[in-house]
């Protein structure tokens, strides 16, 4: 397709408009605040995934899938600009929020990034029809911001490989279908030499998935445990020892979040776990003419609004090259930080009901699990502190930290006592 | 170890056009050579606070006439002269520098409007001329609009009596009121507002000079006893200017939120180059991880700020129905993460950083001054619960 045949995106997005309001339902996130409390069966969690796949595929369908990815994956050829547009319109409708992140950014990145021709054609349109579900498996158990030094080992076998070892932090490992896979290859070499990524299937002997329970009950998080998982050479994404070219790139598009141009989904994002309106808050609690409950309201607002605008800022700015792509920690820094705090004001706002609480008190009820939960924002894809030395080493250039690992082989590293005696082969 | 700095700070306004970055490339220049840190210092006890020629060669540069449509003499170089005036704003908040930009822009803003305005049948001549006086640089203005008792109060009267509108109250803190030609006064007439053009030395104005944090910026106490004037002073109508007076406002926060905005970022420059520069036990400052988690904060406000001061700029300069909710956002996040920002420089610099000598007190001055004025981080607060607490209760 040539320049000029491409729709301009004021056209492509009256048309986006009309399709979407005469083809989505109304936005209803009950469920997916539901699940993200805990309060779903299995059975129930399934149905909306379920749901979603087929609302994937009715974009799909429509021609609205994967509209900035190249036509030969099954994408739709488009700018950026015009995923941003269509994302503008759909504001306030029914679509697949849990097949975002990380299905489309960064599994669908990373493959589009590193990935083979083959592995593209097949993998790309599967996701983009919502026939198979990917989640990344990056984080282990022994060492979560250090993600490379990954534990979980790769062995060569004739034209296979043989994995083993142990994943974590997995949102939704449970339901998803792929996995995109970070481990060793190479004991011998620097940990940030030795390292390869591969993909799989999940359901398949030898993948064992758990689900984690959050304090709060949610069970959305999994560990998988992987036992001499055979893994066909032609699954290896990126050149063999070369995994944290991958491995960079993959957690910048982690930081990107719903920046990627990626993802469909309305610029206010999804509901996530505490989101709670604190004019809400107040109001069924009575305090609403309070001033100082008045401050924390215009306080929350505030933080809220900035981000909005701060995203865009950066969004903008690394898609012209102006910022490297590792602003994008920027970004993902103010969302934990103010993520926190919004959920520190409206459990403040609670007073006692924050604590101790009954059904009938509305949206006050239940903050106090919320301010228990308050650092997931400041945890969950990669730590605000991994995105501060980001920033002030990767955008600031200011010098890196000492590190005693980076030209050791992976093998002699301390992994100190908390590794445990297993892991120490 | 030598600093990278100039190749990672991103400066950005917006998008600015090759027309726009002429503007601001010529400001900034002008403002090396003529707003240096010496002078800076010089001017800290003039009672002026700027030279008079300095700011007639400002006008020429453009800082007085983007608010005012061509057919009055004025002219923006993109259309919209608020966001070019963003611009100036950012220079003069790099530079620290002296002048009365917020003022004299706002009272050229506002004579020109209810020039051209719909309910403007003809600009009296009166006007015209103070518009011109104001655009070539001969004369500037004070704008008495804020008064003590909390932002917004307004006390102060202006009452027709036939043809002569007579005014009585105090405004504090005024800038430039003392050194200005023109005071623009606000005054509220029953439940409505009224504007009123007073050339300075008029009989029953008092004005009592102020002391303030900021080395060349001049505030005073303006009382105004009984003050008569003949009708034609009213800028717009009698009792009719609440739209214009809020519209002001809006326009003086955007160009102190556009000031702050580059005061931050030039003291966040100068930290950061002495992070790289200065050792201790052996290495930079920068090379340890507790200082640069610190500058990644410093930096995440920084960019927060000028992604809020831009998208604001751009709202009240279009009068979109959010303006009122997205400059009160930018003024309340601006004036409390500009002195945070700032506030840690100096932490970081040490005791160097608090004294006369050094210059990062400049900038400094300039952001704690701009935080106070037309509302301060709590007031906007307030405003945006306000506003929030209306709409959803509505919705």
């Amino acid at each position: 397709m040539t320049a000029a045949e491409v729709e301009g995106v004021e056209g492509y997005r009256v048309r986006a408009r009309s399709w979407i309001r005469s083809n989505l339902e109304p936005a209803d996130f009950t469920t997916l605040e539901a699940g993200l409390a805990g309060e779903l069966s299995e059975a129930e969690e399934l149905a909306a995934i379920d749901h979603e796949r087929r609302l994937q595929r009715k974009l799909f369908d429509a021609g609205y899938a994967g509209i900035s990815i190249d036509r030969d994956y099954g994408g739709q050829g488009l700018s950026p600009a015009h995923q941003r547009a269509f994302n503008e319109e759909l504001t306030g409708f029914d679509y697949p929020a849990r097949l975002q992140v990380p299905n489309f950014s960064p599994c669908a990145a990373v493959l589009l990034d590193f990935g083979t021709e083959d592995q593209k054609r097949t993998h790309i349109p599967a996701i983009l029809k919502g026939e198979k579900l990917w989640m990344q498996l990056l984080s282990e158990p022994s060492g979560g911001s250090d993600v490379a030094a990954a534990l979980t080992t790769a062995v060569r076998d004739g034209d296979e490989w043989i994995l083993n070892g142990s994943k974590i932090w997995t949102t939704g490992a449970w339901w998803s279908d792929w996995g995109l896979c970070l481990a060793r290859t190479n004991w011998d070499a620097p940990k940030h030499r030795g390292l390869t990524v591969f993909i799989f299937p999940l359901h398949r002997d030898g993948v064992d998935v758990h689900r984690i329970e959050m304090l709060n009950g949610s069970k959305e998080f999994c560990q998988e445990f992987l036992t001499d998982v055979r893994v066909p050479d032609s699954d290896r994404v990126g050149d063999v020892d070369q995994g944290w070219t991958v491995g960079t790139r993959w957690m910048f598009h982690e930081r990107m979040l719903y920046n990627s141009p990626l993802i469909t989904a309305p610029p206010t994002g999804r509901p996530t776990q505490g989101a709670v309106s604190p004019v809400g808050v107040a109001r069924d609690i009575g305090v609403l003419d309070d001033p100082r409950v008045r401050d924390l309201i215009g306080e929350a607002r505030m933080l809220e609004m900035v981000e909005g605008e701060l995203q865009e800022r950066i969004g903008t700015a690394v898609r012209s090259g102006r910022m490297s792509d590792q602003g994008a920690a920027i970004a993902r820094l103010y969302h934990g930080v103010s993520a926190a705090r919004a959920r520190s004001i409206n459990f403040e706002i609670a007073g006692a009901t924050g604590a101790a609480w009954v059904d009938d008190d509305g949206s006050a009820a239940g903050r106090g699990i919320d301010f228990l939960m308050r650092q997931s924002p400041c945890i969950a894809g990669g730590t605000t502190e991994m995105a501060r030395n980001v920033i002030s080493e990767r955008v600031l250039g200011m010098p890196r930290d000492r590190t005693t690992d980076r030209d050791l082989p992976f093998r002699e590293v301390p992994r100190g006592p908390a590794a445990g005696a297993d892991s120490r082969s | 170890m030598t600093s990278i700095f100039s190749t990672v700070v991103v400066t950005m306004l917006l998008e600015p056009t090759p027309d726009q970055e002429f503007l601001k490339e010529t400001t900034a220049k002008f403002l090396t050579s003529q707003a240096s840190v010496a002078e800076i210092r010089r001017l800290r006890d003039d009672p002026i606070g700027f030279d008079r020629d300095y700011w007639r060669r400002g006008a020429d540069l453009g800082w007085t006439s983007l608010l005012v449509p061509e057919a009055l003499g004025g002219g923006s170089v993109s259309g919209r002269g608020l966001i070019d005036l963003t611009l100036i704003a950012h220079e003069f908040g790099r530079h620290a520098a002296p002048g009365p930009l917020v003022p004299t822009n706002v009272v050229a803003a506002a004579l020109a409007a209810s020039a051209v305005g719909p309910s403007a049948p003809s600009v009296s001549t009166e006007h015209s001329d103070v518009i011109g006086a104001l655009l070539s640089g001969r004369a500037t203005a004070s704008w008495c609009m804020e008064e003590t008792g909390g932002f917004g109060r307004m006390t102060t009267e202006a009452r027709r009596d036939g043809q002569e509108v007579v005014l009585s109250g105090t405004k504090r803190p005024a800038e430039s009121a003392a050194q200005a030609d023109f005071l623009l006064v606000t005054a509220k007439t029953g439940e409505g507002a009224t504007q009123v053009l007073i050339p300075s030395g008029t009989p029953g104005v008092s004005v009592r000079p102020m002391q303030t944090v900021d080395l060349t910026r001049r505030f005073a106490v303006a009382t105004f006893d009984e003050v008569r004037l003949p009708i034609a002073a009213v800028v717009g109508e009698v009792g009719s200017a609440s739209e214009e007076v809020e519209h002001q406002l809006r326009v003086a926060q955007v160009i102190l939120n556009a000031e702050t905005v580059g005061a931050m970022e030039r003291a966040f420059e100068m930290t950061v180059e002495w992070a790289f520069d200065r050792y201790s036990f052996g290495r930079p400052l920068a090379s340890y991880q507790e200082l640069k988690h610190r500058f990644a904060d410093m930096k995440t406000w920084l960019e927060s700020s000028h992604a809020i001061a831009d998208a604001s700029a751009e709202a009240v300069a279009a009068k979109a129905p959010d303006a009122g909710l997205l400059i009160s956002v930018a003024k309340a996040f601006i004036g409390h993460y500009g002195g945070e920002l700032i506030q840690d420089c100096v932490q970081i610099h040490g005791g160097i950083g608090l004294t006369f000598e050094h210059d990062l007190h400049l900038f400094l001055r300039r952001a704690t001054l701009n935080s106070s004025l037309f509302g301060t981080p709590a007031d906007h607060r307030q405003r945006i619960s306000t506003i929030t607490i209306a709409e959803e209760c509505a919705g």
